[in-house]
């Protein structure tokens, strides 16, 4: 046989699963995008007591087909001004960061692209952090003030919240004393908890750095709209909008992986060794079916016949998926411990996904935007220094439950109560100044000569 | 043979990227084809199974200093030339230097070859599957061999921020 053939069947054989996971993970996250952003719409009018998308399908669930071929035979317009190449390259950098950076996330035990890779979090941390240059060439290219402001406020944000993100995330490495994704998943299991009780001050300046990261409300000011027409996207329309569009939602699918993985004991079972615990792994089932026989009951009251049809799909679907879930289950007594394990563990993982993308919304139409000076002293006066003393005190803690016999759990509460204490400090402080610099603020605005003014 | 296809590729982009960054009139444009090349390295360094390295290269330099590099050129006017961009003698004295470095690395490079083992080449390399995962190395030599010279690295750099802080206030206020 031809060699080169051969070195690329061997090469298939050794990495079918990854390759088979790399190119699932880039079918489907557009779709995932396109049906998160419907939750968000649907979220969004349940919390302001409206129905929300509604007509393309039964409740609204074609809706992200339709967006996304609406937006594919759009017009694709360059402005004549634009810097062409930049203009082209920047969304399919955006894009590219995001889908990379998933390589390294275990969606499951077995559902990973690049499995033993030693810097695990770390490559999906760094690579993540290539997006926002898409924004800010993306935004420059456009050769519009909209969009260079949109730009700019990008980059500091993205400068001001990164170095809160990596502080918390080395709370949590600490913790685990490992880079790979896997290992910190498996030292969780080990240590009998999940890592946000052990070090809940990293998770949450991580779950705020986050949000600041994938810039969304209330940090959504690189694209404020009430501001900066839609800031470093102004420009943009059609396909490549789409893919900036995209590369938000993946980016925060990314977050939240990160964020599951290292805090909320990424694919593993709520008390995974709890013995009288063990009906929880029957929740996937039971969840499935409700929903499939919520649909049935739905179907009945479509008011055409295509779309109760599309809704007893809808719950076909789910009972399929159900009684695989059940062929899988412990209780079975199938062997197919690999499935199991796989199926289980994808399900666990996705759901603290979907609750972490969950808060985001919450916080997206609960909280108003930050001022921009807000946001910067959010950034450098609390949240930096805050995540910097919590990195000291999990090591504090760490050593004094190895070194000198400590219990662990006492030794973390002990640390974070301290933590906490600097927090409070911070925030006293903090408020004396703000109240200082608005009152410059104010003093400077009066001088200001109003154009209007007579 | 997969390896030497990994690095001639990756070399060559760094190398054809290093030259455009120099040759480009827009200080964007510049930058991009800085970043390139840094990617490049640190593709380069994952070749060399230097994953550490690696993700250091893309999280500092592509990641930190490469977008400080882009905020300040969004910020400065740039299509005003520098005078010292326009004198001719700086010609001359950086084809000089460069030179100069080509021809010490080129030395460096052939006493290497003349003795293996003892400069650039090593004879047999540990196989990549057999090397010791080197986030731990690193950290292992970092802060048990060499402790002491990284610490007074680290200080050495605390002092130089705290000194930029100092003089960026003294300006501020005056």
């Amino acid at each position: 046989m031809n060699p080169t053939l051969h070195s690329i069947l061997a090469f298939v054989q050794t990495w079918w699963v990854g390759l088979l996971c790399a190119v699932l993970i880039v079918l489907v996250v557009p779709l995932i995008a396109g049906y998160i952003v419907l939750v968000e719409r649907k979220v969004m009018a349940d919390m302001q007591a409206r129905l929300g998308p509604m007509r393309v399908g039964p409740h609204g669930l074609l809706q992200p087909i339709a967006d996304a071929l609406k937006l594919l035979i759009k017009e694709d317009l360059i402005p004549d001004n634009a810097d062409q190449f930049i203009f082209w390259f920047a969304p399919v950098l955006s894009m590219t960061a995001a889908l990379t950076s998933m390589g390294a996330v275990a969606f499951g035990p077995w559902f990973q692209v690049a499995r033993d890779i030693n810097i695990g979090l770390l490559f999906v941390v760094g690579v993540s952090a290539l997006g926002p240059f898409g924004i800010v060439l993306g935004g420059w290219a456009s050769n519009n003030h909209y969009s260079i402001i949109g730009a700019l406020r990008s980059t500091a944000q993205l400068i001001s919240y990164e170095t809160t993100a990596g502080f918390a995330l080395v709370s949590g490495f600490l913790l685990a004393g490992t880079l790979n994704v896997r290992a910190i998943v498996e030292t969780q299991r080990a240590d009998h908890a999940w890592y946000i009780f052990l070090a809940p001050v990293g998770f949450f300046t991580y779950l705020i750095a986050s949000i600041a990261e994938t810039n969304r409300a209330p940090f959504d000011l690189p694209e404020a709209e009430s501001e900066l027409v839609a800031g470093y996207m102004t420009e943009y329309s059609g396909f490549r909008w789409s893919l900036y569009f995209l590369a938000e939602y993946a980016n925060m699918i990314v977050v939240a992986s990160v964020g599951t993985t290292l805090f909320l004991g990424g694919w593993l079972r709520p008390f995974p060794s709890v013995q009288w615990l063990g009906w929880l792994d029957a929740a996937p089932t039971l969840l499935l079916a409700a929903v499939g026989a919520y649909c049935v009951f739905r179907a009945g009251k479509q008011p055409a016949r295509v779309q109760s049809l599309f809704m007893w799909a809808v719950a076909f679907a789910c009972f399929v998926v159900a009684a695989i879930f059940a062929l899988a289950s412990p209780f079975s007594h199938l062997p197919l411990e690999r499935m199991h394990d796989g199926l289980y563990g994808a399900f666990w993982f996705l759901l603290k996904d979907s609750v972490y993308i969950y808060i985001f919304m919450w916080l997206r139409f609960t909280l108003p935007r930050f001022r921009f000076d807000q946001l910067m002293r959010l950034g450098w006066h609390i949240l930096i220094p805050l995540a910097l003393i919590n990195v000291v005190d999990v090591g504090i803690a760490l050593a004094l439950s190895s070194e000198f016999g400590l219990n662990r759990w006492l030794a973390m509460i002990v640390t974070t109560a301290a933590t906490l204490g600097v927090a409070i400090l911070l925030l006293r402080w903090n408020d004396k100044y703000s109240a200082a610099a608005s009152a410059a603020l104010l003093a400077d605005s009066s001088v200001v000569e109003d154009p209007h003014a007579g | 043979m997969l390896d030497s296809v990994i690095f001639y590729s990756f070399a060559g982009i760094a190398v054809i990227s290093a030259a455009l960054m120099i040759t480009r009139r827009n200080a964007i444009h510049s930058a991009v084809f800085l970043i390139t090349t840094l990617l490049a390295t640190a593709g380069i360094f994952l070749q060399l199974r230097a994953e550490f390295l690696f993700i250091s290269q893309i999280i500092l330099y592509v990641g930190g200093i490469m977008v400080l590099f882009i905020f300040v050129i969004m910020l400065v006017r740039l299509d005003v030339p520098l005078p010292q961009i326009r004198s001719r003698t700086q010609k001359w004295i950086a084809l000089l230097v460069a030179l100069a470095v080509g021809v010490e690395a080129g030395v460096v490079i052939f006493l290497a070859r003349k003795a293996p083992g003892q400069g650039l080449l090593i004879p047999n390399p540990a196989p990549a599957d057999k090397l010791p995962p080197n986030t731990e190395e690193l950290a292992n030599s970092l802060f048990r061999t060499y402790l002491l010279p990284f610490e007074i690295a680290s200080v050495l750099l605390l002092v130089a921020m705290v000194g930029a802080v100092v003089m960026a206030k003294k300006r501020t206020d005056a």
